[in-house]
């Protein structure tokens, strides 16, 4: 009897699990699968991403009834930023009819660029993942808006060469040594090479992001002038506090967009005054479309964030950013193709219509929140620029206008890059673009 | 021949010509080492009493650190939530002792060691669901730690001692001695010895399993406590600090499984050692290193000395 007990009690937490973790998935609905982590060492970056994009999918089918009448279901899979676990969600989620995915990983990524030709369900790594994706002639299934990391780190150059010049400047570069860390190690030898300053690298594996010391004797040995920091994670906390203590100048020392959140400078506090990071959404929630997640969402209790005050967060809003960018690519789908529901293939095809002016930034409450992006068969990064923004102790402050890329210099390399990654892959199919 | 240069005399030119730096290099692997040694100790400690390799001690440091932070989040006075995560960190023992240990008394080493597997990913859990994902600010100013630092001038250089470090250095010390003579000296201790040796005959002579393993359990808590404090304030609390854990590896492989000693001067030969090669020698390799370079050493102490500098060699009668 108590074997029968345990296992009709085992059966019934199993289906009330099966019945919270999987949402209905209705022919009418769109089904967008989002690779989250909220757990794990980059939990940290991974919440708020997660939570401002499921929570501006929720507002638009609180406040809109969906997107063109039609309701979006976003469904969490936890890949805890391991790339395995997110091809294990992908496959787990990819028959259900999924839309378009957002892998939030470079790695993940790397891993689902050659399936989403095969599957034909497009991959949007919103400013990360594998930077030759932007060629849409080479990658008709990959998009990257509205920047690549090889745009940003030229934008960052640029910032660079404003205040002082390039020109025989010592550079380092510290990364987190995975995938991501390591995507525009290529361009910047290039770009040394080609502007005349020197690189000194810094790789910090995932064990030492939190045991940087070696790393930043070495900084004081070496005396750059700059540093890029190419971080995620706990590793962006453990570098600006470690930098702070050798006395390295905080304003010289500049995060890429994903190395410069509320949730790692808050713990850092006011021994961060000055570091700097890129951006390219906004901060803060002033924003009329933040005001309604607001509204329709978190103050109704709708939201998995813990504080109202989360929300205009950097990465918070970065999530936002993302859907915002699908929604506008499921409405140019919808009027493109003149179907209500569209699938993922008519998706891809909005992914290289829809045009995000200002006019219509402004439409959708967010004007000013981000520079415009008008999307192409030929360009799937959309060219976007990024601004620089300043730790002040407590938050984080726009301090640069856009900077835009040298697209000049990027542009052919990203071909060329585009063209030797299909260069060994038989069958690979590309498109035309007029 | 430049080669050879760069191997056997730049790095020596380099460390007279700036002694302030080459002082640094120590001071930062002299902290780095003392705090190996704490992560060692915690693991050395649950080796000795169940010969056991807790799998767990990571997460236990994530698990004491959340917690301490955690309750202070919740208005509690800085000393008392340390007071009260003390004792979540001895209920966690008792836990383990009654739950877990109790029930696998002479099972294999293995089962023993997927059973701390088992503890690692319930604490995971467990912390999530109550204390959430998101990076904590370790309340270091509120216990007292001290910020800022003393500068010495050294030649033409200065030679910066974080006051965080030194107490960081100061408090593992302390704690890696005051556990190593209990453990060495005291009734306790003894029996300790004789649980690792021997259950069974432990046991016959009257020493009580479960009160040594409780005991030894919190001490690994308080260690885990102490390391989660320390480590916490040089970045944050998150669940990343399960990681540094790792780092402990290549020191009991140096200093032994079973032996406190060897645990202090394991995680002082890797913290100095790994300090000195990044610095010196790890531009001939790319740079690095320091995440290879402490297992390589472990691996070439296995190879001539397997059972550690001060592990006891154990030879078995067939």
């Amino acid at each position: 009897m108590k074997k029968l007990l345990a296992i009709g009690t085992a059966a019934a937490c199993l289906g009330a699990v099966l019945a919270t973790s999987a949402p209905a998935v209705a022919e009418d609905t769109f089904y967008i699968p989002s690779l989250s982590y909220r757990t794990g060492p980059f939990a940290g970056g991974g919440i708020p991403n997660a939570n401002g994009f499921a929570d501006y999918f929720n507002m638009l089918n609180e406040r809109d009834g969906g997107i063109g009448g039609v309701k979006v279901v976003v469904e969490e899979c936890e890949t805890g930023y391991n790339s395995k676990k997110g091809v294990e969600c992908y496959e787990a989620t990819k028959g259900k009819g999924a839309l378009v995915y957002n892998p939030l990983s470079t790695g993940i990524t790397l891993q689902l660029v050659p399936k989403a030709p095969v599957d034909k369900i497009p991959v949007f790594s919103s400013g990360y993942g594998l930077s030759a994706t932007a060629v849409g002639e080479k990658f008709p299934w990959g998009f990257n808006y509205p920047s690549t990391y090889w745009s940003q780190l030229t934008s960052i150059l640029k910032y660079i060469d404003s205040k002082g010049g390039l020109k025989g400047k010592k550079i380092g570069y510290l990364y987190l040594d995975v995938g991501y860390g390591k995507e525009p190690i290529p361009l910047l030898d290039v770009l040394s090479k080609k502007l005349g300053f020197s690189v000194t690298k810094y790789p910090v594996g995932v064990k030492e992001m939190q045991a940087q010391s070696s790393h930043w004797l070495k900084v004081r040995k070496d005396r750059p002038d700059w540093i890029i920091n190419w971080g995620w994670g706990a590793m962006n906390s453990t570098a600006v506090k470690e930098a702070a203590k050798i006395r390295f100048p905080l304003d010289r020392f500049i995060g890429n967009w994903w190395s410069g959140t509320h949730a790692d400078l808050r713990t850092v506090g006011a021994t961060g005054k000055g570091y700097m990071a890129a951006n390219f959404s906004g901060i803060g929630a002033s924003y009329p479309a933040l005001q309604d997640v607001l509204k329709y969402v978190v103050n109704k209790g709708k939201s998995q964030v813990k504080s109202k005050d989360l929300v205009g967060d950097v990465i918070y809003n970065r999530g936002v950013f993302q859907a915002v960018i699908i929604a506008e690519a499921i409405r140019s789908a919808q009027k493109t193709t003149g179907k209500k529901v569209i699938n993922a293939e008519d998706l891809r095809g909005g992914f290289e219509t829809f045009d995000l002016s200002e006019a219509r930034l402004k439409e959708i409450g967010l004007e000013g929140f981000t520079q415009p992006i008008k999307a192409s068969c030929k360009d799937h990064e959309g060219g976007g620029g990024i601004y620089m923004q300043q730790w002040d102790g407590k938050d984080w402050k726009r301090v640069s206008d856009m900077i835009s890329p040298m697209t000049d210099i990027v542009r052919p390399m990203l071909e060329k890059a585009a063209a030797k990654y299909i260069a060994d892959k038989p069958g690979w199919k590309t498109q035309t673009c007029k | 021949m430049d080669i050879l240069h760069s191997i056997f005399a730049a790095p020596f030119i380099d460390m007279y010509s700036a002694p302030d730096f080459l002082l640094q290099v120590l001071w930062e692997g002299f902290v780095s080492g003392t705090l190996y040694a704490l992560l060692a100790l915690g693991f050395v400690l649950i080796f000795k009493a169940s010969g056991v390799f807790n799998f767990a001690q990571g997460i236990m440091v994530v698990f004491a650190a959340l917690t301490l932070v955690g309750l202070h989040s919740l208005g509690m006075p800085a000393y008392v939530a340390l007071a009260l995560t003390i004792g979540v960190m001895g209920l966690l023992a008792l836990g383990v002792e009654r739950f877990i240990m109790r029930k696998l008394v002479n099972q294999p080493d293995i089962i023993l060691f997927m059973a701390t597997i088992g503890l690692t990913y319930f604490l995971i859990g467990l912390g999530e669901f109550v204390f959430g994902g998101e990076p904590q600010k370790m309340i270091a100013s509120e216990l007292g730690l001290p910020s800022g630092s003393i500068d010495f001038t050294v030649g033409r250089g200065v030679v910066i001692l974080e006051y965080a470090d030194i107490a960081a250095a100061v408090v593992a010390a302390l704690l890696v001695f005051s556990l190593g003579f209990f453990f060495s000296k005291t009734r306790i201790g003894r029996a300790l010895r004789a649980v690792a040796d021997d259950h069974q005959a432990a046991l016959s002579v009257g020493i009580s399993l479960n009160q040594i393993w409780a005991i030894v359990w919190f001490a690994s808590g308080i260690v885990a406590l102490a390391t989660g404090i320390m480590w916490g304030a040089k970045s944050d609390v998150s669940f990343a600090l399960q990681i540094i854990a790792l780092k402990a590896l290549p020191v009991l492989v140096l200093g032994g499984f079973t032996s406190i000693p060897g645990a202090i001067v394991g995680g002082l030969i890797i913290g100095f050692g790994e300090k000195i090669f990044e610095i010196y020698w790890g531009g001939l390799m790319g740079g690095g290193v320091e995440s290879w370079f402490a297992y390589v050493i472990a691996l070439i102490f296995l190879l001539f000395r397997p059972q550690g500098l001060f592990g006891e060699k154990i030879i078995d009668r067939i």
